[in-house]
């Protein structure tokens, strides 16, 4: 087996020291929020992992058309790794935003666009990774993916729009927002540093998992294709 | 007089009928995808009658399950009306698109010298129009079981709207699914999440005309619908290709 390259393991490094990091500043140097208390620290990896989330299915959806355009399997490789780190990081989204929503809006759950389009967009995917589980045929197994993250990718802000006319009660912590919402405060410095930094770490996570996880696809890929050629010897 | 005309039109190279034809060409291979289907249909009657009494079916369940009194009706009639119509479009697509699959009647259907894009429509055209004969015998037949009157010339267009963006995005997912090892369970895990926005507006449309709220507070349903519909119907259109390239 070879060796994972220098800079990956330099980026495996770098991404644990920062998340250490980021782990610090969530809970220590952030303020404490007047109101909520301690559960708002949830906030800063909510945030952070629906960002990448939707990250990881807009590169879904991106790279699935080069694919498309290029039919170079090496795309669809990056495709399958994002959607997977994608649904990891989107069901961390909803998981760590119901325990917050839990003393906050008094339920685990409400029918919000953000909370059903999250929800949503979680099942278009693991739906995506069924498809391609269904699928021998690598090439067929990759077309199909590709058209269906990319379609998948189209349909999540339509929901979201169709849902929206409905009024909503998920506060909008960043840009302007809405006072009337439930759970709503304003960032002090420190606290905005914090979650500026949580979304710096878990982008940094996001490119380092979509790394390894290339790399394995394409491992496999090599133990398949040696497979094929010792038994066909 | 005898050697000229007939055999011509035949031989002529698939380029050449791709190509020069005019539009006249492609719209009698969309009819034609269309007829067949229709025609395979009325001598078999496999899809409908299925999709009729599953209909009818989901309905009944609907109204023990819901209660269906004068009250809640009113509010509930448009969400029991859809989801029959996806439950029922969903297995309508996925026999449409196995009986293509299982006797190798697709190959046959790709090697045929016209564009891709006139199979698809044919495809679709063919699946709305099994959904809207089922529509055709639920409405009434919903009308007089609850004894209201569904025939309502804004409900009618929504419900064209609505299966018409269903059945674009239904036609190229069904023919992902079929060619999938999971197909029956597939389909419907593939297409619900992604027609969803269609969906949504249908039945918000729907309801606002069964309960005559005023046309401002419809419009932007029907609106979004028309949106939905075009952008599901591009965006399926330009990958169908690679959906059934071989």
């Amino acid at each position: 087996m070879e060796a994972s390259p220098k800079a990956l393991r330099g980026l495996t490094w770098l991404t644990a020291a920062l998340f250490a990091v980021a782990l610090y500043m969530v809970l220590f140097y952030a303020p404490r929020e007047m109101v909520m208390g301690d559960v708002q620290r949830v906030f800063y990896f909510h945030v952070a992992a629906g960002w990448v989330g939707a990250l990881a299915f807009l590169v879904t959806a991106v790279t699935g058309g080069i694919y498309l355009a290029r039919k170079d399997r090496r795309w669809d490789n990056v495709a399958t790794a994002s959607v997977e780190i994608g649904v990891v990081f989107t069901l961390i989204n909803i998981v760590s935003g119901s325990i917050w929503a839990r003393p906050i809006w008094n339920t685990w759950w409400t029918w919000d666009p953000r909370l059903v389009t999250a929800t949503i967009m979680e099942l278009i995917y693991v739906a995506y990774l069924m498809l391609r589980q269904g699928i021998e045929d690598p090439d067929r197994r990759a077309r199909f993916g590709s058209v269906y993250g990319i379609l998948g990718f189209l349909s999540v802000p339509l929901t979201f729009l169709s849902i929206r006319i409905f009024r909503t009660i998920h506060p909008v912590v960043v840009g302007s927002g809405d006072p009337t919402a439930e759970g709503a405060f304003d960032m002090t410095p420190r606290m905005l540093q914090a979650f500026m930094f949580s979304l710096l770490t878990f982008s940094f996570l996001y490119a380092t998992l979509l790394w390894h996880r290339v790399r394995l696809g394409r491992l496999s890929e090599k133990v398949e294709q040696l497979k094929m050629k010792v038994l066909s010897a | 007089m005898s050697e000229a005309q007939p055999p011509a039109q035949a031989l002529r190279p698939p380029a050449a009928r791709i190509a020069g034809e005019p539009r006249g060409g492609y719209l009698r291979a969309v009819a034609a995808v269309v007829w067949k289907d229709l025609v395979a249909e009325l001598r078999s009657r496999e899809l409908l009658g299925a999709m009729l009494v599953f209909a009818l079916l989901v309905i009944l369940i609907f109204n023990f399950a819901l209660e269906l009194d004068v009250r809640t009706r009113a509010t509930i009639t448009s969400g029991v009306l859809w989801v029959t119509f996806a439950f029922a479009g969903t297995l309508g697509l996925n026999r449409s698109m196995a009986i293509e699959k299982d006797r190798g009647c697709l190959d046959g259907l790709l090697l045929a010298p016209v564009d891709r894009s006139a199979i698809y429509f044919g495809k679709v055209i063919g699946n709305l129009a099994f959904m809207l004969i089922v529509a055709a015998i639920v409405l009434p037949t919903y009308s007089a079981l609850y004894n209201t009157n569904l025939f309502r010339p804004g409900l009618l267009l929504v419900i064209l709207l609505g299966s018409i963006g269903y059945v674009v995005v239904g036609t190229l997912l069904a023919a992902m699914a079929v060619q999938a090892r999971t197909r029956d369970v597939l389909l419907p895990i593939l297409l619900f999440p992604v027609v969803l926005p269609v969906l949504v507006a249908a039945v918000k449309a729907s309801n606002g005309f069964l309960q005559d709220l005023p046309l401002a507070e419809i419009l932007p349903w029907v609106n979004l619908l028309i949106v939905y519909d075009v952008i599901f119907a591009a965006v399926s259109l330009m990958v169908f290709d690679f959906v059934v390239e071989e």
